[in-house]
């Protein structure tokens, strides 16, 4: 099966390419990338006035199997994930049971395999059951599949546990992914804590809960001469430990989720669960500090933290409802509307957050557009918008607080492994 | 001046027009309180659902008893929380009684914002009975009421509230309704139980109760909750009491016929001694009638209009 993508505008961060260029794929593979490529193929997609770019990579995606297929399949989760222009999405293991064992790395790949229409990759929890106890396996667990490791949803509170952890992981020449949030501090707490939280008389979650967990996990690593990804940052302070860090040369990255770069806390007025989130919304200088982390390279990735619930449990109001939204399908428009059209960040800084700069920190070979390389695509339309919609979400969960928004950069296209996989 | 509302959530987002059209709409009713008989006949053919999901006796019967004293058919429903199970949604248990025809909607609920989900998503009117540390806002109105009736006006009046600031619905609604009528409110408690930023309601912030009662017209404790304790909001109540209860000392510090006022249930001997619960600056019984009242009101302006 051939395929030749025709006109579109190539930008690939990698290679610092962004000119009109035509790809021909062969098979699985782009077997070669030029201008006005005249080569014979089965099928042709006029990219005309469109970006071509590598398939986005989400580094932090929940997908509900096993345990909860009635917010999320592997096949829901890659379907949505394909709509939003992904072809690599990264699972967490906060699934019933926890990712902890080589056989349940197994399912997730082999399930994927079967019915997901990209790809899925497991992260393996670091701890045995997420319980902070135990060292999960991380051996055995890479070798089954596993890209990384993490107890998301949780922090490893106990510190000799981490600093092993950290140093264990060194062997197989990948970073942890921390969670960081004190949670003897943040408590039972459901919003950012501050005038809101006041107001509305809702438990408070304060910054230095995460922020202390960020320190710690910068000093361990320092400590085990390891390598940390930190997930979801939120605050003005977690960014600049990170900074200092970075410059004291302790290897640690980060990522934001587009909800953190776009929304502020006033939006828990509305009571409405699906601005309920773990990091939560944080006030105006937090969500202007994340986008200057994203400008100044402080932070690397732009990941989802795609986070399904059922409407039943996001229905029990605000305190008892699940802290969570699905990012999958709006965080391309997200980061159209919010860093590209305002300048913050170029079109190509943009979209290296979203591939070449996890797949590296994943070690990864993904994220770049290169002749020999795997034909993972997504082309679309900068400036035509469309109306997010609940019912137009191919995620099997709505909870979005984005639904009525509208959005730039529709995704025309969705090509893994030389298939279209979506098109809208 | 006429009120529009559907529902009463709060006191946040009412005018002070809206708040002394209330306020004059039970001066009306209180009087029909004090007949032998106590009935008028405004509500009649209409039913309001009493829903409350935690443990209540007198906001429960207040309201009971108002929409009785207008006519109105009324059907109680209590459960505790510790019910709710995954997969209860009470938006679903209310259209289902909803379904059975009533017109107004009562809520006591320990989540804030519970009401508001109801107002948002039903036709019928709802009003606020609390909902967990958020809004109480017929027990500021019927404060105001009891607060007006003694001092006739707002304007510059010193008020202090006494303890758990932190988890009170009723300190952030009298904290609304007397700033917003001109009032100057001060808060004192220990720290622990003065919630963050709370300085940008309006309200002075004070750690010390002699500190904090010089020179006020009224004096409002709050119920101190005993299982507090144990969550290291302080060390105990010996404690708590040595430094946050009122005695005649420190009432006397206050302004010479300043009101003590309480929202009940009191802890007798914990935040208020007996003596001072039964004594004659205390119009915690007064407050209680003039629940009644207010409840009348409210009921009366969101149902028994043509809106």
């Amino acid at each position: 099966m051939s395929l030749l993508v025709k006109g579109g505008r190539l930008v690939d961060p990698a290679s610092g390419t962004d000119e009109i260029m035509d790809i021909f794929i062969e098979g699985e593979k782009i077997l070669k990338i030029g201008k006005n490529i005249n080569l014979p193929a089965k099928k042709i997609i006029d990219a005309t006035g469109s970006v071509v770019i590598p398939g986005l990579i989400d580094m932090h995606t929940h997908l509900r199997d096993p345990g909860r297929e009635d917010e999320e399949t592997i096949r829901s989760g890659t379907l949505a994930a394909a709509r939003g222009g992904f072809t690599t999405i990264c699972c967490m293991p906060n699934t019933s049971p926890v990712i902890d064992d080589p056989s349940l790395v197994h399912y997730i790949l082999r399930r994927a395999e079967k019915e997901g229409v990209i790809e899925v990759l497991p992260i393996a929890s670091i701890t045995k059951n997420e319980e902070g106890k135990v060292l999960s396996e991380m051996g055995r667990l890479r070798r089954a599949g596993a890209v990384s490791f993490s107890d998301d949803g949780k922090w490893v509170s106990d510190a000799h546990l981490m600093r092993r952890a950290l140093e264990y992981v060194k062997m197989l020449d990948l970073p942890l992914i921390s969670h960081c949030e004190d949670d003897d501090l943040s408590k039972d707490g459901v919003i950012n804590e501050g005038f809101f939280s006041t107001v509305l008389g809702l438990p408070g979650i304060p910054r230095e809960a995460e922020e202390i967990a960020v320190f710690r996990d910068i000093c361990l690593t320092r400590l085990a001469r390891s390598s940390l990804h930190i997930a979801h940052i939120s605050t003005v302070n977690s960014l600049n430990l990170v900074r200092e860090a970075k410059k004291r040369g302790i290897k640690v990255t980060c990522e934001v989720t587009p909800h953190h770069f776009t929304l502020s806390e006033e939006l828990v007025r509305s009571f409405d669960t699906n601005t309920k989130v773990n990091p939560p919304l944080r006030d105006k200088d937090d969500v202007r500090a994340m986008q200057e982390g994203l400008k100044d390279g402080s932070i690397e990735v732009i990941a989802t933290d795609h986070a399904p619930h059922s409407p039943e449990e996001k229905e029990l109001g605000y305190t008892l409802a699940p802290f969570g939204i699905i990012g999958l399908e709006t965080a391309l428009g997200l980061v159209i509307k919010e860093l590209i059209k305002p300048g913050i960040l170029t079109l190509s800084k943009a979209i290296a957050k979203l591939t070449v700069n996890p797949a590296r920190i994943l070690n990864l070979d993904r994220g770049r557009i290169r002749e020999e390389g795997l034909a993972n695509l997504a082309i679309f339309n900068l400036n035509e918008e469309w109306k997010v919609k609940k019912e137009d979400f191919l995620s099997l969960s709505k909870n979005s607080p984005f639904v009525g928004w509208t959005l730039p950069g529709k995704v025309k296209w969705t090509i893994f492994k030389g298939k279209v996989v979506y098109q809208c | 001046m006429s009120f529009k509302r559907k529902d009463l959530l709060g006191i946040e987002d009412l005018s002070p027009e809206e708040i002394y059209f209330i306020l004059d709409t039970a001066k009306s009713f209180r009087q029909i309180l004090d007949r032998s008989i106590k009935k008028v006949p405004t509500l009649r053919g209409k039913t309001v659902a009493n829903l409350f999901f935690e443990p209540s006796t007198r906001t429960r019967i207040s309201f009971e008893l108002a929409a009785k004293r207008l006519n109105a058919d009324v059907v109680s429903f209590s459960s505790s929380t510790s019910s709710v199970v995954k997969g209860e949604s009470l938006l679903d248990t209310v259209k289902n009684i909803m379904a059975m025809r009533v017109d107004c909607f009562i809520l006591r609920h320990p989540t804030p914002g519970a009401p508001h989900i109801l107002a948002k998503n039903l036709p019928i009117s709802v009003i606020n009975a609390g909902d967990g540390s958020h809004e109480h806002p017929t027990q500021a109105l019927l404060d105001l009421y009891t607060i007006r009736e003694k001092r006739g006006k707002f304007k510059d009046l010193q008020v202090v509230i006494i303890g758990d600031i932190a988890h009170s619905r009723v300190a952030r609604s009298d904290i609304w309704a007397l700033s917003k009528l001109g009032a100057k409110v001060r808060i004192c408690g220990p720290p622990t139980l003065i919630p963050p930023q709370i300085e940008k309601m309006g309200v002075k912030v004070f750690y010390s109760v002699k500190e904090a009662i010089r020179g006020v017209d009224v004096v409002m404790m709050l119920r101190i909750q005993k299982e507090r304790q144990n969550k290291c909001f302080f060390p105990s109540l010996r404690e708590y009491r040595e430094f946050f209860s009122l005695n005649e000392e420190r009432l006397g510090l206050a302004k010479s016929g300043a009101m003590l006022m309480h929202p009940g249930p009191v802890n007798r001997g914990i935040e208020l001694p007996v003596s001072l619960v039964d004594g004659k600056r205390s119009v915690i019984l007064n407050q209680v009638t003039n629940g009644i009242a207010v409840r009348m009101a409210v009921l009366y302006l969101l149902l028994g209009r043509k809106r």
